[in-house]
């Protein structure tokens, strides 16, 4: 079962070690990672995409809390959410199928953030069967370059 | 007040009432050995032969105590060789904080002379850590290592200190008080858990306490005792608890687990109420844990969050610390009828003691119930890691919790001597054993001279069957009987392969009554039954008349096992056992 779980951390010196390491010495699963500061310089928010047993799951919650650095975790399961991710997709294109690209790209409301004679780089944002979704529809062009945020997550209330 | 980042050091330990610093010194931790010695007499210092031996006593001296033991080495080789302590005293909950060099912030980074990245290596093995890049923050860290180590559930801090850090000033105060948002241990038990946790006792027909370290490292062996005595309920006490309840009393079924009492681990498995007090399910206690205590509702006790659920799910959790909860319990708790419960455990311990072969040579038991006898439960004791180890474990008895170290989760080979020096330094005037196999005692056998030119009396008592015991036992039982490499007598003129010891042995290497006496220690060997009793009753005069520590070694029946056992794995109740 998948987790997005969202960690707010004191700032301090070796802090994504601490919950990287967590997970890596433990044996959990990271399936993606987001680290950004907050709107106080102090503390930084994390979010982490992970799959496990409940047990699992459990513990993860209670070791994370357990870090001295570590102000708050929330699990999103079975919470109201809102979660997005970044992709830049760097996509062959010739002068035949560039307007088929532009499509797809106004389709899944995407931007075209660079282009040179042989592709065009996208920008897209969504949840991640959205992501999923354009890199499907884009491969048949064929795709030179991918890279995603992975998943930032805000709980509604 | 500027003053220069040792100077804080030195003022952060008299402040937290350290009164003891283990160390060993070095190139960019010069500075703050310079401010530690000026402000001698203030610190007793002992100067350790080997980091992991300094990490032990450190370990040692807080078990003793309940404060944290306090150890400051040096950079890069310094620091690394504590590595061990700190991953012992992690698995262990054991207060300490341990302050190691590093070299100048500007350096960090270089593969600087003796740099190592310290913190990073030891982050999974501390409670916290902290490396000081600002002379400025050095108090607020300082105050933070002393309040972390000893609060919640205990444990090592590390706070890596750079040179230029050490020599900065500043006039930021040492704080009176230290408020961490962020870290709020739950102290406090639940009084509706609580109550649910008395009416489950109520309840119970066939309950049981099971004991762990947390009892003692709360201090609540007097609210255990009370509970118990109130409960009538048997109690049964992990590696890490003995002497947490008095061995001699009715009650007590002793250890559990793999080499515990058959009728401690009978009783786990039929009692109808688990309760887990200050206890982690721990792998050498349930063994196979889907069919550990298989018809008991589990009810746990424990300050720490993550050891509830974590191997055996719990029914009935209440986190806070067992002190707390235990006098809360007390408060309301109501005795329930138990007594045919009572007369089944009474059976068992009856029809199953622990019991030993004797032959005509020293069986390594018959020392320990020998040592027992004449201490009566008033030494201190310190084991090492291995058969001698759990032999000690099930014929001592203890009377009073802080009288018995041993190294439990990490099972850290050389952990005995050391930790007995540390052991010492804290009370000076008990006595203080410590129990080792041949093996074990060879790792940080220097620390010897530690004990002697520090008059520090320890006596220990040296088990050689001339085996990595524990290691022969286990090739014997599960690897056909390979001895590979658990020989210590093991020559290169000697047949390959061997694993019948007999007459054609070498001499053992090396002679430990010698390695006793070059550390200016007395060395005694034992080779008859006979003379078992006289010699530990001599090494007792020597340590009380000259403060003069002892080596005795007792050249014991060379193939013998450690039973009961539980295989790795199998049901608590599945036990082997040699003579049944």
């Amino acid at each position: 079962m998948k987790h997005t779980i969202s960690v707010l951390v004191r700032n301090k010196f070796g802090v994504l070690a601490r919950i990287a390491g967590l997970f890596s010495g433990r044996g959990y699963n990271i399936d993606s990672l987001c680290v950004g500061e907050t709107q106080d310089p102090e503390y930084s928010s994390m979010t982490i995409v992970t799959h496990g047993e409940d047990a699992v799951i459990e513990q993860i919650d209670k070791q994370l809390n357990k870090l001295i650095d570590v102000v708050k975790v929330t699990d999103f399961h079975e919470r109201e959410y809102v979660e997005r991710e970044l992709a830049l997709i760097k996509v062959n294109t010739t002068s035949q199928t560039r307007g088929e690209v532009l499509q797809i790209v106004n389709i899944f409301r995407g931007k075209v953030v660079d282009i040179s004679p042989k592709s065009l780089t996208i920008e897209v944002t969504g949840d991640e069967s959205k992501i999923a979704a354009i890199i499907e529809m884009l491969k048949a062009f064929g795709i030179r370059e991918l890279g995603r945020t992975g998943r930032v997550a805000m709980s509604r209330k | 007040m500027t003053r220069k980042g040792a100077d804080i050091v030195v003022e952060a330990f008299k402040k937290e009432g350290v009164e003891v610093i283990f160390g060993y010194p070095g190139g960019v931790i010069l500075d703050t050995f310079d401010k530690m010695n000026l402000a001698v007499p203030a610190f007793k210092f002992v100067q350790c032969r080997h980091e992991q031996g300094g990490s032990f006593m450190a370990d040692g001296y807080a078990r003793v105590t309940g404060r944290p033991g306090v150890l400051v080495v040096t950079s890069g080789p310094g620091a690394t060789n504590v590595i061990t302590g700190l991953a012992n005293a992690y698995m262990d909950s054991i207060p300490m904080v341990v302050i190691t060099g590093q070299v100048p912030t500007t350096a960090i980074g270089n593969d600087a002379f003796q740099e190592v990245d310290i913190t990073g290596i030891t982050r999974p093995v501390t409670k916290h850590n902290y490396l000081v890049k600002d002379v400025r923050d050095l108090p607020q860290i300082l105050k933070e290592a002393f309040y972390l180590a000893s609060t919640g559930r205990p444990g090592p801090v590390l706070v890596d200190l750079p040179k230029d850090v050490q020599r900065a000033e500043c006039d930021v105060p040492y704080p009176d008080t230290v408020a961490m948002p962020t870290y709020r241990p739950t102290f406090e038990g639940n009084m509706n858990q609580v109550k649910k946790l008395a009416d489950a006792i109520k309840r119970a027909k066939r309950p049981v306490a099971y004991v762990g370290g947390g009892v003692i490292h709360s201090n609540a062996s007097k609210e255990l005792h009370a509970f118990i005595k109130k409960t009538r309920m048997p109690v049964t006490t992990t590696l890490m608890a003995l002497g947490a309840y008095p061995q001699d009393e009715p009650e007590n079924l002793m250890m559990l687990g793999m080499h515990g009492t058959k009728f401690a681990n009978y009783a786990v498995q039929e009692c109808d109420l688990l309760l887990s007090i200050g206890a982690r399910f721990d792998d050498r206690v349930t063994g196979k844990t889907s069919e550990f205590a298989p018809k008991a509702v589990i009810a746990h006790i424990d300050i720490d969050p993550t050891s509830i659920s974590k191997s055996v799910t719990a029914d009935l959790p209440v986190v806070g610390d067992v002190k707390d909860v235990l006098q809360k319990l007390n408060q309301i708790v109501e005795p329930a009828d138990i007594s045919e419960w009572l007369n089944q455990v009474a059976e068992w311990k009856e029809k199953h003691p622990l019991r030993f072969p004797r032959n005509g040579a020293i069986m390594p038991q018959e020392v320990l119930v020998t040592l027992d006898g004449i201490v009566k439960g008033e030494a201190i004791i310190t084991t090492d890691v291995g058969q001698h180890q759990m032999w000690a474990a099930q014929y001592l008895h203890f009377k009073r919790p802080r009288t018995w170290l041993t190294s439990g989760g990490l099972g850290s080979m050389g952990y005995g001597l050391p930790s007995a020096i540390g052991a010492q330094v804290a009370a000076p005037d008990s006595l203080v054993f410590s129990i080792n196999g041949d093996g074990g005692f060879q790792m940080c056998a220097s620390e010897l001279t530690t004990a002697s030119i520090n008059r520090l009396p320890v006596i220990s008592i040296v088990l050689n069957n001339g085996y990595l015991g524990m290691v022969r036992q286990w090739q014997e039982l599960f690897y056909k009987k390979n001895y590979a490499m658990s020989c210590m007598d093991r020559h290169d003129k000697c047949p390959w392969p061997c694993n019948e010891p007999g007459t054609q042995c070498p001499v053992y290497t090396p002679d430990l009554v010698k390695l006793a006496e070059a550390h200016a220690c007395h060395g005694q060997r034992i080779t008859r039954r006979e003379d078992i009793e006289g010699a530990i009753r001599a090494a007792i005069d020597i340590a009380k008349n000259e403060r003069r520590p002892s080596v005795l070694e007792f050249m014991v029946e060379r193939e013998v096992n450690v039973y009961p056992m539980v295989p790795a794995g199998a049901r608590l109740d599945d036990m082997v056992d040699s003579l049944a």
